[in-house]
């Protein structure tokens, strides 16, 4: 089954999505935390009544305004991506992930659109309680676009609250609390949502302590370096703790994805983590077999630590990516070879029934395969591995083979994962150091320190990039955890097409981002408005 | 309250709020209508400057209407989605890319450092306003020419020209919709600068702009409803199920649906009105009638698309592939949970309303630009 796939075009199609998400994510980190220090700003502006607070405001405004409108123009291609290059996977899950999308354009990007513009051009029009009122609802309602696409993108990874319908061969929702409330969508929409924070704070206090560098806008500088601090503080507790629970929640869902987390080819009991690790070429490997071996070249290891994480219990035993593919009795894991018996022989009684269906729509060989799809048992042991008989070939030497291809990319996961921890801590050190310092009004003359912050910019957007490689390439092959691999959803289409499409991408999208920077480097030099030019606003 | 509807009763209702969505998203083409004009209306740097930010204080409720219709019609009718967007690849990536340029342009046209200009952004504001009217129109044509697809039984789509989506270009009826909303987005453009900058020179240029392009929509509009009421449609027999040309289809789906033909010729009444207070009458409210004119106008040819048993995403190649609300949409419960979302509505309405006013309360004027208070692009 796997050779009539055409990997070209599933590659190219995974490289354009990549792509667009990833110049969005840019963005929308920034846009999800700015908007909330803002917010708190002008809540001082209209407390106090200081017009230093409104300078203070408006300055931090422009630079949101800036990166906002960028976000947006990259957003929009996402969300018709999913029908122009995954039109088979909009199809099979299209009843529970359109109703998501819907629901953040009417709820969120409304809400976000319109107090935006009052935001921007209300300041002279409307009550200072209602443009106040207007920025909050702004920044609540990026909040608001993250919770629907993030609730749409753990349904991906771990897809509960729908059955399989075999008349209209795709998923249909059953509960959509289910849905919106799973242990994922709440981990995944808290985590990402404090890792904009996180990202936000780091943003205020570079930008601002390279003001304190250049001897400028001192009273600027410390006041938003205090507010980004504690807020940034406060969101790294939450960051890391939902990182962790995150990491408990995959060992359940995805434990293939946190094998390779981790790079553990053995399961075993009292497992250590390492900590900081170099892997050897040998590691990823394209024809992983039975023989493989974790390759490190280097590493720093925490005895008992991995089981720690996943169980909070030192002793449990962790299922290494060898025992997934391979099963492990003793521990229970039904290896990859079984799974693709199983699902493959769903696929066949779906097949069975489109043909009875053929000869005759409601015949008695048409109505008892239909109700095989609502048989419990049939539903646990077959259809919950319906994807994984894509993988099915007639000779069992061969489905072993393919077992060992549905493994993601070990290393780019692991490096990703250990760059995002360990980024982790020095943002929360970071904001310590920070608050302390500028509360003992230290810092102006620590200048190392200072630049230390404004490079510490550039690690934030790589911290970020790294936890969607995790979340999104470490759930290679699939596109919908066990269901759907993303070989089949991919619409069928010259592959021509998608390369073009990839390069008219990346080109628009390097040219803007080269604007985006720029005006904004521009901006922050230009600084915030002087108090006796108008003009500059 | 919505689970005890049939399905049928969500299908129909969700097909009217894509119906609404259609209406609203042409409505506020003034934006892309507007982009197209800026050079013509506007002479001198700061009456440029007047008109684009005239329009930029609305260009986003174009923007999120645009991927509030395309969430909508994913969640309610998905098949749509899938077979749509996936097949017609090229003509909706050339509209999209559009709307790409336009988003960053207000943002960065003005601003010090922005590497390519001011004039690139007007440029891309001009392209937008002509691909995406343009586009629009041809795509919107495209529900009733059909396109060339085909499902199979796991309803994957198959589409069959190589050209995904281009192809439709070569159909003069679907070229006569696309021009023809791309004239009706620059008169509606015209009547909103009409009603929300005051300024004489400009005022001048507008009332003659407004002759070369109403007279052109109202011909080229003309022309498609009359080809429209001609041609045979693809109808659906509600007992069997099957797809079948029916003379003169759409003619008889206004004729069997009283309702949805009163809409209809109100709309024409209010989209003539309009223009006609604007060319003759020295009125500024001419965008509400056209307005709501053209609004009423798309929404009720959306329910000629799709209702009274027609199939709103014909396929000319295997008939039977065509898609109806009935095949194309999500699941009953699914359109239960999004028919409560939907309660939302009229409330986003609502606030969008209450703060349209507060911004647009003082018309724009030479001396605000000079005011500092206010953003300004
Ligand atoms: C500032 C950025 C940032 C920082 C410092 C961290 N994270 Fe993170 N992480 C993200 C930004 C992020 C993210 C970009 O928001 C992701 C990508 C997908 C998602 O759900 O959130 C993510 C995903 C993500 C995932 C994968 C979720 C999935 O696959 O569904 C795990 C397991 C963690 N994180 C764990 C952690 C831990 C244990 C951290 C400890 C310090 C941590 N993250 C810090
Ligand atoms: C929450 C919303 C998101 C959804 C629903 C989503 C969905 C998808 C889909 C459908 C694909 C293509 C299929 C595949 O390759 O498996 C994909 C791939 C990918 N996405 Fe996401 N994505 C989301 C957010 C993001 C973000 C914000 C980023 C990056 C910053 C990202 C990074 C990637 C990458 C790197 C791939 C390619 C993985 C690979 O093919 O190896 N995703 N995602
Ligand atoms: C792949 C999945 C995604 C799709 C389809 C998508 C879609 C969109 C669209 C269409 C817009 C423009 C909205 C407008 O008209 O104002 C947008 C903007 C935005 N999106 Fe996404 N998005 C995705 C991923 C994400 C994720 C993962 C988050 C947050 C966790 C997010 C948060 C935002 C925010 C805050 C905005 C506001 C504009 C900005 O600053 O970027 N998006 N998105």
């Amino acid at each position: 089954m796997l050779e009539n796939i055409d990997f070209t075009l599933v590659n190219w199609s995974r490289g354009q999505f990549a792509l667009t998400a990833m110049f969005h994510w840019l963005f929308v980190p920034l846009t999800l935390g700015l908007a909330y220090i803002m917010a708190y700003m002008e809540t001082m502006y209209v407390k106090t009544g200081d017009p230093e607070w409104k300078r203070i405001t408006k300055f931090w405004m422009k630079l949101f305004g800036i990166n906002f409108a960028i976000g947006v123009a990259t957003g929009i291609i996402l969300e018709f991506e999913f029908g122009t290059n995954w039109s088979n996977y909009s199809w099979f899950v299209g009843d529970i992930f359109g109703a998501p999308l819907a629901i953040e354009g009417i709820m969120a990007f409304f809400l976000e659109s319109t107090f935006i513009a009052v935001m921007f051009f209300g300041w002279d029009k409307v009550s200072k309680r209602f443009h106040l009122t207007a920025t909050w609802l702004t920044a609540i309602g990026a909040s608001l676009s993250a919770v629907w696409i993030l609730v749409a993108n753990a349904w991906m990874q771990n897809p509960v609250g729908t059955f399989f319908n075999p008349e209209t061969a795709r998923n249909e929702m059953t509960s959509f609390w289910d849905v919106f409330l799973s242990e994922t969508a709440v981990n995944k929409f808290v985590h990402t949502i404090t890792s904009g924070f996180v990202f936000a704070a780091i943003f205020v206090i570079g930008v601002s302590s390279w003001y304190l560098i250049k001897n400028r806008e001192h009273l600027l500088a410390k006041r938003s370096i205090v507010i980004a601090a504690v807020f940034g503080l406060i969101s790294s507790f939450v960051l890391i703790g939902t990182g962790d629970s995150s990491a408990k929640e995959i060992v359940k869902t995805q434990p293939m994805k946190f094998a390779a987390m981790e790079a553990l080819y053995e399961g075993q009991s009292n497992a250590p983590l390492v900590a900081f690790g170099i892997l050897g070429e040998e590691t990823d490997h394209k024809n992983l077999n039975a023989e493989s071996e974790a390759d490190f070249l280097f590493k720093i290891e925490i005895p008992s630590m991995l089981s720690w994480l996943a169980y909070g219990d030192p002793d449990r035993y962790v299922a290494g990516i060898k025992d997934l593919i391979q099963g492990n009795e003793e521990q229970g894991i039904l290896s990859y070879k079984e799974k693709i018996i199983r699902g493959y022989k769903a696929q066949q009684a779906l097949r069975a029934l489109k043909d009875a269906q053929k000869s005759d729509p409601n015949g008695k060989e048409a109505t008892a395969l239909k109700a095989k799809f609502r048989d419990p048992e049939f539903i646990e042991n077959n259809v919950q591995y319906f994807g994984y008989g894509n993988f099915y070939h007639p000779d069992p030497e061969q489905i072993e083979k393919n077992a060992f291809t549905m493994v993601p990319p070990i290393s780019m996961t692991f490096y990703a994962f250990h760059i995002m921890v360990m980024l982790g801590g020095l943002f929360m050190a970071l904001f310590a150091v920070f608050l302390f310092l500028v509360l003992r009004n230290q810092l102006h003359n620590k200048k190392w320190l200072l630049w230390a912050a404004v490079w510490t910019i550039p690690l934030a957007y790589i911290a970020q990039q790294s936890g969607w490689i995790v979340a999104e390439v470490g759930r290679q092959p699939w596109v919908i955890q066990d269901l759907m691999p993303t070989m089949k959803a991919v619409t069928q289409i010259d592959v021509e097409s998608v390369m073009t499409t990839f390069f008219l991408f990346a080109v628009v999208f390097i040219g803007l981002f080269i604007a985006e920077a720029k005006i904004m480097i521009k901006q922050i030099k230009v600084g915030p408005k002087k108090k006796e030019d108008p003009n500059n606003v | 309250m919505f689970e005890a509807l049939s399905h049928l009763a969500l299908q129909q209702y969700w097909w009217i709020i894509i119906s609404v969505l259609g209406g609203a998203l042409v409505f506020l083409m003034f934006v892309q209508g507007g982009q197209t004009l800026i050079y013509q209306v506007g002479k001198e740097k700061d009456e440029r400057t007047m008109l684009i930010n005239a329009l930029g204080r609305k260009w986003e409720f174009t923007f999120t209407t645009l991927v509030t219709f395309g969430g909508a019609f994913f969640a309610s009718f998905p098949l749509f989605y899938s077979t749509s967007f996936g097949g017609a690849y090229w003509a909706w990536m050339v509209l999209l890319f559009a709307f790409i340029i336009q988003a960053v342009s207000y943002e960065f046209r003005s601003r010090p450092g922005n590497v390519f200009g001011a004039r690139t952004y007007e440029t891309f504001l001009f392209i937008n306003g002509l691909i995406g009217t343009f586009l629009l129109g041809i795509v919107v044509a495209s529900f009733f020419t059909g396109s060339q697809f085909s499902l199979n039984d796991m309803n994957e789509m198959n589409w069959h020209s190589p050209a995904r989506g281009l192809e439709l270009l070569l159909n003069v009826h679907n070229l006569t919709l696309g021009i023809a909303v791309f004239f009706l987005a620059r008169t509606l453009g015209l009547l909103y600068f009409l009603n929300s900058i005051e300024d004489e020179n400009i005022e001048k240029r507008i009332r003659k702009q407004l002759w070369y392009n109403a007279i052109p929509f109202l011909v080229l509009f003309l022309t498609f409803i009359i080809w429209l009421m001609f041609r045979d449609g693809y109808a659906l027999n509600p007992e069997t199920g099957e797809i079948f040309m029916q003379d003169n289809k759409y003619f008889l789906n206004l004729i069997q649906m009283p309702v949805v033909l009163i809409l209809f010729l109100s709309a024409v009444v209010l989209v003539l009105y309009g223009i006609f207070i604007s060319l003759f009458k020295k009125s500024s409210a001419g965008i509400w009638f056209t307005g709501s004119g053209s609004f009423l106008a798309v929404f009720s040819l959306f329910l000629v698309a799709g209702f009274n048993n027609t199939a709103f995403y014909p396929s000319t190649i295997d008939i039977q592939s065509s898609l109806t609300i009935m095949k194309a949409s999500s699941s009953h419960f699914t359109l239960t949970v999004m028919s409560y979302v939907s309660l939302m509505v009229p409330f986003v309405a609502a606030y969008i309303w209450f703060t349209w006013r507060a911004i647009n309360k003082n018309k724009i004027n030479k001396d605000e630009l000079t005011s500092g208070e206010s953003h300004f692009y």
